[in-house]
């Protein structure tokens, strides 16, 4: 069956790419096989990340986005995520409300994913919804995260090029934004520009950004675009930037390195997993129910449990094993 | 709150996470969405995904919705009296896209002299004001197909949903 999805979603068959997204998203066991094989076609697509607070206005850009993208005569996927309840395990995902323009047309596919319990404003399963996305022959991807803050870089672990969105009258904020989203931005939006403050919001990424010493290593200087998402204002510049962002990419092998960078992440993720998952098989929870609750009552500490638990997996702390490099 | 990383250790364990999606959309021209906002909270409450689609959605706009999100479900609400206008359409490309699997509800103003047509076009629930929505919750869970993931899809349809007509603002 997993065949056929495949050979069906790289034929152009919506039915067959939306069922193959729900068993990767599922983290359906038969997936992983079909996977591999997904992994083996794509690599072709330019993935793109938005990001930046709620409320922004990222579906509406990503919509303006995508309608640019197309009259480039572009096929375009989105992967629009919202947050998973943390209480009820449920979801409300609102993106499509704002994407209603896109629909009808054969060549853009979106799909709504929960965060289902990931930090970071990713779901887990998105690098893999994204694998089927690319081998399913789309020109770019576009993963549009859960509205983030500060420190919610995820995105970079998933996507080449990450375009920040921000509004006028943020303030003291896009100082806050400085130790985190704004070091992972490929390409700044000041959006809703229409609004007073754009300008000066603009000023602010500017200077902060000649402060950032990291980014004179790098040739790419991210521009500072303003949009008006609900005109289309700036969204060819937005679309023009992508297009030389990823030539960037190509010319400097940074490319390689960005492809290297989430290989690592993705390996090391799933070894994680694996890794939780013998802690769990060797000790069961109520077990470790228990020494979580002796360190919480201060009759053991962090240190000595996990060490107690690490060597019942056969393996040492970072700490106890010299030649650990 | 449980422990995240045993959390992780459980979900590894079981490995695959079966969500019930469902789409709640309005059809039709009437804006009242108070009541379709109340079932999709309610639904995700009760630990679902819920796609929201939001008001003014053409029988197109819904079945492409839930093909593109491989929705488990439908919830149709309206209140503009078009249901026997809406809905047929709405099976019909439903049919057409081989996705007869998608359970579809329908709930608002339906007079009870239509339901029996609604019922006999596959559309279940209908549900009238003052239903509780525990009993839509439990309707959705016990009429859902959980089997329909691993069962093969019908033949291969090339080039995407048939749109009946061009949407909104589409331009080259």
């Amino acid at each position: 069956m997993l065949d056929d999805l495949i050979a069906r979603l790289t034929a152009g068959d919506r039915r067959a790419l939306a069922r193959m997204v729900t068993l990767v998203e599922n983290n359906d066991p038969a997936s992983r096989a079909a996977l591999a094989q997904l992994h083996a076609l794509g690599g072709k697509a330019h993935i793109v990340g938005v990001t930046g607070s709620p409320g922004a206005g990222k579906s509406t850009l990503v919509m303006q986005l995508v309608r640019e993208l197309r009259r480039r005569d572009q096929r375009v996927a989105i992967v629009a995520v919202d947050p998973t309840s943390p209480f009820t395990g449920g979801a409300i995902l609102g993106d499509r409300i704002r994407m209603q323009d896109l629909v009808g047309d054969p060549n853009v596919y979106i799909r709504s994913m929960a965060s289902r319990g990931s930090v970071g404003g990713l779901s887990s399963a998105t690098r893999d919804a994204v694998r089927v996305l690319d081998a399913a022959g789309f020109d770019t991807i576009i993963i549009e995260t859960v509205g983030a803050g500060q420190a919610e870089v995820e995105i970079v672990r998933a996507a080449q090029t990450i375009v920040v969105v921000t509004v006028p009258g943020m303030g003291d904020d896009i100082q806050a934004l400085k130790a985190g989203i704004l070091e992972i931005a490929d390409c700044f939006c000041v959006n809703k520009a229409d609004r007073p403050g754009a300008d000066q919001a603009a000023a602010e990424l500017r200077m902060l950004l000649s402060l950032d010493t990291q980014r004179d290593k790098d040739a790419w200087k991210p521009p500072i675009l303003k949009t008006t998402a609900a005109t289309g204002a700036g969204v060819p510049e937005l679309a023009d930037a992508l297009g030389r962002h990823l030539a960037y990419l190509r010319e400097s092998g940074q490319i390689v390195v960005r492809g290297e960078r989430q290989a690592r992440s993705e390996i090391l993720a799933l070894l994680y997993q694996a890794l939780l998952a013998k802690l769990g098989a060797t000790l069961g929870p109520a077990h470790f129910d228990q020494i979580v609750a002796a360190v919480a009552a201060r009759q053991s500490d962090p240190y000595s449990a996990a060490s107690v638990i690490a060597r019942a997996l056969g393996i040492a702390l970072p700490s106890e094993d010299d030649a650990t490099g | 709150m449980p422990d995240q990383s045993l959390d992780a250790t459980a979900q590894t364990q079981v490995a695959a996470e079966r969500k019930i999606r469902v789409i709640v959309a309005k059809p039709g021209l009437d804006g009242h969405d108070r009541g379709a906002k109340v079932i999709a909270r309610a639904l995700r409450d009760a630990g679902m995904e819920v796609i929201y689609t939001g008001i003014r959605q053409t029988p197109a706009m819904i079945v492409e919705a839930a093909i593109q999100e491989d929705a488990d479900a439908i919830l149709l609400s309206i209140l503009s009296g078009a249901h026997m206008a809406l809905f047929p359409k709405i099976m019909e490309l439903l049919r057409a896209q081989g996705a007869e699997d998608i359970l579809v509800v329908a709930g608002g103003i339906l007079p009870d002299e239509d339901i029996p047509a609604i019922e006999a076009i596959g559309i279940k629930g209908n549900f009238g004001p003052g239903t509780s929505t525990q009993d839509i919750i439990a309707f959705v869970r016990a009429n859902v197909k959980p089997e329909r993931l691993a069962q093969p899809l019908p033949p291969l349809r090339t080039g995407g949903v048939a749109v009946d007509e061009p949407a909104r603002g589409a331009q080259a």
